[in-house]
Formats: structure tokens, sequence, C-alpha cells
């Protein structure tokens, strides 16, 4: 029946036909709430009562000038250095895993493996990781440095560090995979030439490696930023945000539906949305004058 | 000289890659070590030493059975085949029509969809719950669902990548047959694209296994725990019991385990091509 018609009106009819659903959910669950969340963050709404007031600017004022609110930040930045170990580690690992080597396919399955586990998984064995005699703190006996051993969750100073390394751990596969694949795309022919040129490894990677993965680095330096500002669920499962290792979104989760304050938590969207928008232009804009 | 530089340099590559390995490795054994201790064991001994007996599945059975486990993997692949499915077809569906036809708006269109990439779904998700609220599907299994569907731009991208190196000549020549555009689409494109859905499948799969933001956020009924929140109740009553806790989750890791040993080649594909070029 669909085949009689004219290839005019099938054109027709499929475009409307298969982007109708994808544009209803675009719309729906990406630019939606955008709007709403907008809106939500000029009232004092509590997210359940029928009416609520406009209250202009207040909230804003609230998560600049009350330090708790905007000290969360703080923590960011142990997650944001963390990415750049991160993504160091990455690089040098996809970069010699892409050169003969032995048990190569081995290095990279377990180099890749943790971050295919669930988060909550490696929420429990980082806690069983960092406890007073846990595993941290017996590798370190056994290598002669047992007074290092603290409260690695404990204290307030170090929690911070302890939960952005569980977090490398978890991520570094991603970034280590991504890379690999940017590598290997890379033609053969190119380091031969080299090597005839006498270029070394290092050379090799400064010159030939570095340069066609920049787009690839760029993109996991986007993501590395937008995700360390949005940190949640490693230091929620392991800590709750306890200790002063509470992040931005914890935060927001915490004032939208503990304390129902639905308005304020907008507003500290709207704040994080901004953050990650500007930073990204921002990088845009840098990488962009560097070609 | 030469010669020696380059062994030296070789051992260090190997060094750092074993401690790499051990590093990946260490958390993860130790806690496999500790699922099979008793809880006197567990106690007494270094959490490096291996268990006594390698056969003691008793933390397993407790933490299936307690956990309620078996309702976790359920849920959890109910959501996941639906959601798979659904952004399968869904994603190439939009793909196919942005790739394919030019149309008024169709720049605008794709301009939508490269726009939404930009917003962190983890902001808006205050006023995405109310939406889910106000379409009353808070506490059903068809809340992740369809967030899972709607926030799918990586695989309308995944799809877009193939489409283009599918020669459009092909359609035309089905056209010269007679062919519909719906045939042309399940019957020549969908059939074409299966690298990409593998990759779909596969990127999506992890993601939507791993979740735990949104059934946390969206399904707190206790008969809705998929494998996230399932694990994630057993922080509390059982905080005398890691050995129990560590049981649970190597449940959680086996799946996992046996499906990345079985799909190496294709993870590693599928996330390469999940990259966004």
């Amino acid at each position: 029946m669909f085949a009689n018609l004219s290839y005019k009106t099938q054109r027709r009819i499929i475009i409307i036909a298969f982007s109708l659903i994808p544009v209803v959910l675009l719309f729906t669950f990406a630019y939606l709430p955008v709007f709403n969340m907008f809106k939500y963050s000029f009232t004092n709404w509590n997210g359940y009562s029928k009416s609520f007031d406009y209250v202009g600017f207040e909230n804003y004022q609230t998560i600049f000038t009350n330090p708790k609110y905007f000290s969360v930040f703080k923590v960011s930045l142990y997650y944001f250095g963390a990415t750049f170990v991160q993504m160091g580690l990455a690089l040098y690992f996809a970069t010699i895993l892409s050169f003969n080597i032995r048990f190569k396919n081995f290095f990279k399955g377990v180099l890749f493996f943790p971050y295919l586990l669930n988060g909550v998984a490696i929420g429990f064995i980082f806690l069983v990781f960092f406890r007073p005699d846990g595993t941290l703190d017996t590798l370190l006996q056994v290598i002669g440095l047992g007074h290092l051993s603290q409260g690695w969750l404990l204290n307030p100073n170090i929690i911070n560090i302890s939960l952005a390394g569980a977090s490398l751990w978890r991520y570094m596969g991603f970034n280590f995979i991504i890379f690999l694949g940017a590598i290997s795309s890379i033609g053969k022919d190119i380091y031969e030439a080299a090597d005839i040129d006498g270029a070394n490894r290092w050379h090799q990677f400064r010159h030939i490696i570095l340069p066609s993965i920049k787009r690839i680095l760029q993109l996991n330096l986007i993501l590395a930023i937008s995700g360390a500002i949005s940190a949640f669920d490693i230091p929620y499962i392991m800590t709750g945000g306890s200790n002063g290792s509470n992040t931005f979104v914890i935060q927001t989760v915490d004032v939208a539906f503990k304390y129902s304050k639905l308005g304020l938590a907008s507003a500290m969207a709207v704040v994080l949305l901004i953050i990650v928008i500007l930073v990204t232009l921002l990088q845009r804009v840098l990488i962009k004058g560097d070609d | 000289m030469y010669r020696l530089k380059y062994a030296a340099g070789s051992t260090f590559k190997y060094i750092t890659l074993i401690l790499g390995a051990f590093a990946a490795l260490i958390p993860i054994i130790v806690v496999f070590f500790s699922s099979l201790k008793t809880n006197a064991e567990y106690g007494a001994t270094s959490p490096l030493d291996p268990p006594q007996n390698w056969l003691n599945f008793s933390n397993y059975t407790k933490a299936f059975v307690d956990g309620k486990m078996l309702l976790g993997f359920g849920n959890t692949l109910f959501i996941l085949t639906i959601s798979i499915i659904g952004a399968t077809l869904i994603g190439s569906m939009i793909a196919y029509v942005l790739s394919r036809f030019k149309f008024r708006g169709s720049k605008l269109l794709m301009g939508a969809f490269l726009l939404a990439t930009l917003i962190p779904s983890v902001t808006t998700q205050v006023a995405t719950f109310r939406i889910i609220d106000t379409l009353d599907l808070v506490n059903t299994r068809f809340a992740p669902i369809i967030l899972y569907l709607g926030t799918d731009i990586i695989a309308v991208y995944i799809f877009l990548q193939f489409l283009d190196t599918i020669s459009e000549s092909l359609d035309e020549s089905a056209m010269l047959d007679g062919a519909s555009y719906i045939t042309i689409f399940f019957k020549i494109v969908l059939p074409l694209l299966a690298p990409a859905i593998v990759t779909v499948i596969i990127v999506k799969g992890v993601n939507i296994y791993n979740d735990f933001y949104t059934p946390f956020l969206y399904m707190p009924g206790e008969n809705l725990q998929v494998i996230s929140t399932a694990l994630f109740k057993f922080k509390g009553p059982y905080g005398s019991q890691w050995e129990v806790i560590c049981a649970a989750i190597m449940i959680t890791i086996i799946p996992i385990l046996v499906a990345f040993i079985a799909l190496q080649k294709y993870i590693y594909n599928g996330f390469a091509q999940g990259s966004v070029k």
C-alpha cells in the first residue's frame, strides 16, 4: 500500500514518521528541562505544592553569598586535577600498547576492565581498599611505608584525594581505549618513514602521535571538565558527601529531594550548566587559536 | 650502547605495564578473596591473604537471596532490552532521515541534536524529575526506559557516521526496482548498519547496566530495584559483614567479566567508534 504512493509523498511521510518520536523525546527530555530549570530557579517552589512565588534573583544570591553552597566547587578541583593524571597515564599506556609488546591483549583488557564495572561496585571496592587496615594500608606495610597509613576517608584533608583516586581508577580505562583507537588509526607507513629519518620513540610521539590525536584529546578534556564538576557516584556511594567530600551534584540532589527546595536546587543547576558551557566554549576558543 | 638503552627502555615499559595491571586488579582481587572468607576469617586475616577454603560460597548464596539479586537482574534485563531495542530503532530512523533527505529544517534539526549534547543531563535532573513525575512515570520501570531513549544522542551520531559510508546509489538502485522507502530502510539500510548496531548495543548496554543515578532517583520502590540499587542496599544493614557485601560485588561483576571476555573485540571497536571522531 505504502509502496504505491509516489516517492515524493513517501518521502514526506517517512520524514515525519521517523522524526516524530526522536524529536518529541529530544524536546521533552533535553530542552524542556532546561527551560523549566531556568523558570524554577527564580521561584521558591518546594516541588510539590500547587502554588509558588517568583523571588527574582534571591536563590542566586544565596548560592553566591553563602559559602556553604559555593565551597563545593573546591572539591571539583581535586577531581579536575586527577583527570590530568588520568589522561597522562591513559596516553602513556595507549602509546606503548600501540607498538609490539608481549601480552598486549592481556594488558589492554586489564587496564580497560575497571571502566566496565558498576559505579556502586566500585564505590564498595574502594571502601574496602581505603578502610583502616584495608588493602592500601596493608600494601604500604608490605613495601615498608606503613607509617603513611591513615584514615583515608576520615581525614578531611585527604578524603578528596582518596575519592579522586578511586575516580581515576574507574575512568582511566575509558581514556585509554579511546586514545588507543585514535593512535591505531595512524598509518603504519608514517612510522616507517620516521624510522628511516632516525626519529626516536619520543620524537615519534611528539611529532606523529600527539598531533594526530589532538582532536580526541580535546574531546576528552571537555568530558573531563564536565565530569569533574558533576562528580556524583563515587563520593555519594562511599561517603554520602560527609567529611568535606560534598560535591555540587550531591548538594543539588540533597537540596532538591531531601530539603524540598526545588527553586534553590534549580538555581544551583543553572549555575552548573552555565559553568560547563562557559568552560566548553572557552576551550574551543583557546584551542582554535592554537591551530 | 643503543641496544643497552633499548633494553632499559623495554624493561621500563614492562615494569610500568605490570604496575598498571597490578593497580587495576588488586582492588578487585582483594574483594574476590574476601568474598570467599568466613566472617571470623575476614576479621582475622590480612586483606591480601587468600581465603582458606576456595569453595566457600555461603556469602554468595546469602548475598543473592537476602539482596534479592535475582529481582535486580530481572529488572535490569527488562529495562536493558527495551531501551536498547528502542534506542537502536529510534536512533537509526532519525539518522536515516537526517543523512538521506535534505528538507526544510533538516539543518535546524541536526543542530538541535548537536546542541543537546552540550547539556550535561546531570544538571537538568531536578527539572527532568518534574517532567517524569507529571507523566506519572516515577516508580515505574518506564521512567529510566524513556530517559535512556530520549537522551540518546550518541547513538544518533554513531549511526550518522556509518550512514555516510553506505553509498546512496544503493538506495537509488533499489528505487529503480520499485522498492518503497520503508523497504529500503528495513531491508537494505538496517542490515548494513549491523556493525553500528553492535556498537550502540555495547556502549548503551554498559551505560545502562552501570547506571546508578537514574534508577536510584526514579525508582525507589522495593520491587523495582536494579543491579546497582540492589547492591547499594547492602550499605548499612551489612556494615559488619563485608564478606557478604564483597560477594554481592562479585555477583554484579561476574556477568560483566563474562561478557567482556566473550565480546572483547567488539567492545574495543565499540568504544573507539563511540568516541565521536
